[in-house]
C-alpha cells in the first residue's frame, strides 16, 4: 500500500546517490540528461556496476558445477543474490525465489507451467485494463488455447480499478485465475493489491501479481501480500537487464512441471525417465544469467542501504512537484489520478496539438529522456481514447530541477509547434 | 529539432494537402503504426491508369503526416506505374530532413498507404500473421 505523504522536502541526499550513477553526469545534446525514464529501464549505480564487473574481472565460472575457487566463489555470489532477494521480499525461504530474464519470462512461466495443467475450458480469468501487454497476451494466448474466458476489469475516470466490476466478475462465479498488476507502469496507480489478493482468493482463485513497477519503488511483503505468485524485472531497480524473479511459496512450485527442460534443472537422467532437480533450480534450465543475478543482488544491496520508504517518499514528493506545475500549462492533459494517494511517480500527459512522438523528440534536443507510446498498454490507451502518451517517470536520483527541465521541453514543443 | 520539425513539414502537419474524403475513390487502403498510434487512410480516384486524384485522413504525429501530404502532391497525375516505382528512399530524400531508425515507420507510413492503394491491396501481406495484439517494448 502506498503511505499517503505530501512530502514537502525530499527525505534523501540526492546529490550523494546521483554520484554514484556514471551516466548520470553525460550531455546529451549538449545539455545534461534528464533521465526520466525509469518506468521503461533505470540507471545502474557504481556498486552494480562493480559488482559485475569483479565476477568477470576476478572470479568468472559456470555455477554449481566446478569443484574450483572461481566456480564455487561465483556461485557462492549467484545463491548469495538469491538470499538476498528473498530477505528484500520478505519470502519465507530463497528456495521461493526463481530466477529469470525478467517479469514477462516471469508470467510466462506461471502460465505454461502452472495455467496449462490447471486453468481448464469453461474457467474464468480475470485481469484488467491497466495490465502490461505481458501479464495479458500470455492469458489471452492460454484462454485461446485451453478454451477459457477472459474477463476485463475496466478503471474509473481517475485511472482507479473499478472495485465493483472487480466483486462482481468474482462473484459471477468460475473465476480460476486472476492477473493483476500491482502498478500501473502507464498512470502510475497503485492498485490496492493486498485487498484484491485476498478477494479473489475468498473465491476460489489463484492470483498472480506483476510487482514489475512497484517492487523497485516500495516495499513489497509477499508474505503480507499473499498472493500465489509475483514476478518483477531487475533492470527497473538499478540491475543489469536479464535478471528478475517469479516469488510462489515452496508448495506451489513443488506441484508445479517445469518451464523449460535442459541442464541444472535435472536430478537424474536416463533413457526412460528423468527426475527434477530441487527448488527453485527445477525451474532454471541452462547457465542462468548468473552475473546478472549477482548484479540483481548488489542492486538489492544499495536499495535496502537508501531504504525502500524514503526512496516510494521522495517519489511521490518529486509526483507532488510536478502534478501542478504540468496542470498550469495550457493545452496539457494529465492521465491518471491527480492526487498523490497510492500512485508512484509516473506522470502520463499530452500536449494539444503535438503528437507524444514528437514531443519526445523535442524533449531529446533539450536533454530530457521520457517515453512516448502505448508503454505496452494498448488496452489502457483504447479505455482512454488516445494513441498514445508522453510519459515522464521518476526515481531515486530525480530532482526537481529535472522536473522544472520537463516543464521547459513542453514550452519549446509548444513553441516548435506553434501551439 | 530545429533540423527535423522545419517550417515546411510543420505546414504539411497543420495544413494537410489532399486532405479529406474522395467521393468516388476506386482504390482505398488504411494502414496504422500500432507501436506510436499512426493513422493514414488513403483514397486514390484511378482513371486510366493514372493517379486523377488523391485524399488522405490521418492522425499521427508530424512526420507521418506530413510525409502522406508531400507524397499524395506527388503523386497526383502520375501513371500507376509510376506510383507504384517510388521507393521508401525516394521518400525519406524527398522529406529533406534527418530520420532517426526510430521514426523511420512513421516517415514511410503515407507511402505503405499509397502502395497499397495503388496495387489495390486490403491488407498488407504478411500482415494478418502480426494481428491482434502488436508487439512493443517497455
Amino acid at each position: 500500500m502506498a503511505v499517503s505523504v505530501r512530502a514537502a522536502a525530499t527525505p534523501l541526499d540526492v546529490g550523494r546517490i546521483r554520484a554514484d550513477f556514471p551516466i548520470l553526469s553525460r550531455k546529451v545534446h549538449g545539455k545534461p540528461v534528464a533521465y526520466l525514464d525509469n518506468a521503461a529501464t533505470s540507471q545502474k549505480p557504481r556498486q552494480v556496476i562493480d559488482a559485475m564487473s569483479r565476477v568477470f574481472e576476478d572470479h568468472n565460472a559456470n555455477i554449481h558445477r566446478g569443484v574450483y575457487e572461481f566456480s564455487e566463489t561465483t556461485t557462492a555470489e549467484f545463491e548469495g543474490a538469491r538470499e538476498k532477494v528473498a530477505r528484500f521480499l520478505n519470502a519465507a525461504s530463497a528456495r521461493e525465489i526463481v530466477f529469470v530474464r525478467n517479469a514477462t519470462e516471469g508470467v510466462n512461466l506461471v502460465a505454461y507451467s502452472w495455467g496449462r495443467d490447471n486453468i481448464k475450458a469453461g474457467d474464468r480469468i480475470v485481469s484488467t485494463v491497466l495490465e502490461h501487454h505481458s501479464n495479458f497476451v500470455p492469458w489471452q494466448q492460454l484462454a485461446k488455447d485451453v478454451g477459457a474466458e477472459i474477463v476485463m476489469i475496466d478503471i474509473d475516470d481517475d485511472g482507479r480499478l473499478r472495485r465493483d466490476q472487480f466483486t462482481a466478475a468474482l462473484k459471477g462465479g468460475r473465476v480460476k485465475f486472476v492477473a493483476i498488476t500491482y502498478t500501473s507502469n502507464g498512470l502510475g496507480v497503485v492498485l490496492p493489491a493486498k485487498e484484491l489478493v485476498a478477494e479473489a482468493k475468498a473465491a476460489g482463485a489463484t492470483v498472480l501479481v506483476d510487482a514489475a513497477q512497484a517492487v523497485p519503488h516500495q516495499k513489497v511483503d509477499v508474505r503480507d501480500l499473499g498472493a500465489d505468485f509475483l514476478v518483477f524485472s531487475g533492470h527497473k531497480m538499478l540491475a543489469p537487464p536479464g535478471s528478475g524473479a517469479v516469488w510462489a511459496p515452496e508448495a506451489t512450485f513443488e506441484r508445479m512441471r517445469p518451464f523449460l527442460y535442459g541442464g541444472d534443472m535435472i536430478m537424474k537422467v536416463s533413457v526412460e525417465k528423468t527426475t527434477w532437480n530441487e527448488l527453485p533450480w527445477k525451474f532454471e534450465a541452462g547457465t542462468s544469467s548468473y552475473v546478472d543475478a549477482i548484479g540483481l543482488g548488489a542492486a538489492v544491496d544499495y536499495l535496502e542501504a537508501v531504504g525502500m520508504d524514503k526512496i516510494h517518499e521522495h517519489e511521490l514528493f518529486l509526483t507532488g512537484y510536478v502534478l501542478p506545475r504540468l496542470e498550469d500549462v495550457p493545452g496539457v492533459t494529465i492521465y491518471g489520478p491527480k492526487t498523490l494517494d497510492d500512485r508512484v511517480g509516473v506522470v502520463s500527459f499530452n500536449v494539444e496539438g503535438v503528437h507524444p512522438h514528437d514531443v519526445a523528440q523535442i524533449f531529446d534536443r533539450e536533454g530530457v529522456c521520457v517515453r512516448a507510446g502505448h508503454h505496452c498498454n494498448q488496452l489502457l490507451m483504447a479505455k482512454l481514447d488516445v494513441p498514445a502518451t508522453t510519459r515522464a517517470s521518476f526515481y531515486l536520483y530525480n530532482t526537481t530541477e529535472e522536473c522544472d527541465r520537463l516543464i521547459g521541453a513542453i514550452q519549446a514543443a509548444k513553441k516548435v509547434f506553434g501551439v | 529539432m530545429d533540423d527535423m520539425y522545419r517550417d515546411y513539414i510543420l505546414d504539411h502537419y497543420k495544413n494537410p494537402r489532399n486532405s479529406g474524403d474522395l467521393p468516388g475513390a476506386t482504390n482505398t487502403y488504411h494502414d496504422t503504426n500500432p507501436l506510436c498510434g499512426d493513422e493514414i487512410t488513403m483514397a486514390l480516384l484511378i482513371e486510366d491508369d493514372k493517379v486523377k486524384d488523391v485524399r488522405f485522413k490521418g492522425r499521427g504525429c508530424a512526420i507521418s503526416q506530413a510525409s502522406a501530404s508531400i507524397l499524395t502532391e506527388e503523386i497526383k497525375g502520375k501513371s500507376l506505374d509510376e506510383v507504384k516505382a517510388i521507393d521508401r528512399q525516394h521518400v525519406l530524400e524527398n522529406l529533406g530532413i534527418p530520420i532517426s531508425p526510430a521514426r523511420t515507420k512513421c516517415a514511410l507510413l503515407g507511402l505503405k498507404t499509397v502502395k497499397g492503394a495503388a496495387w489495390g491491396l486490403s491488407e498488407w501481406p504478411g500482415d494478418a500473421n502480426t494481428a491482434g495484439i502488436a508487439s512493443g517494448k517497455e
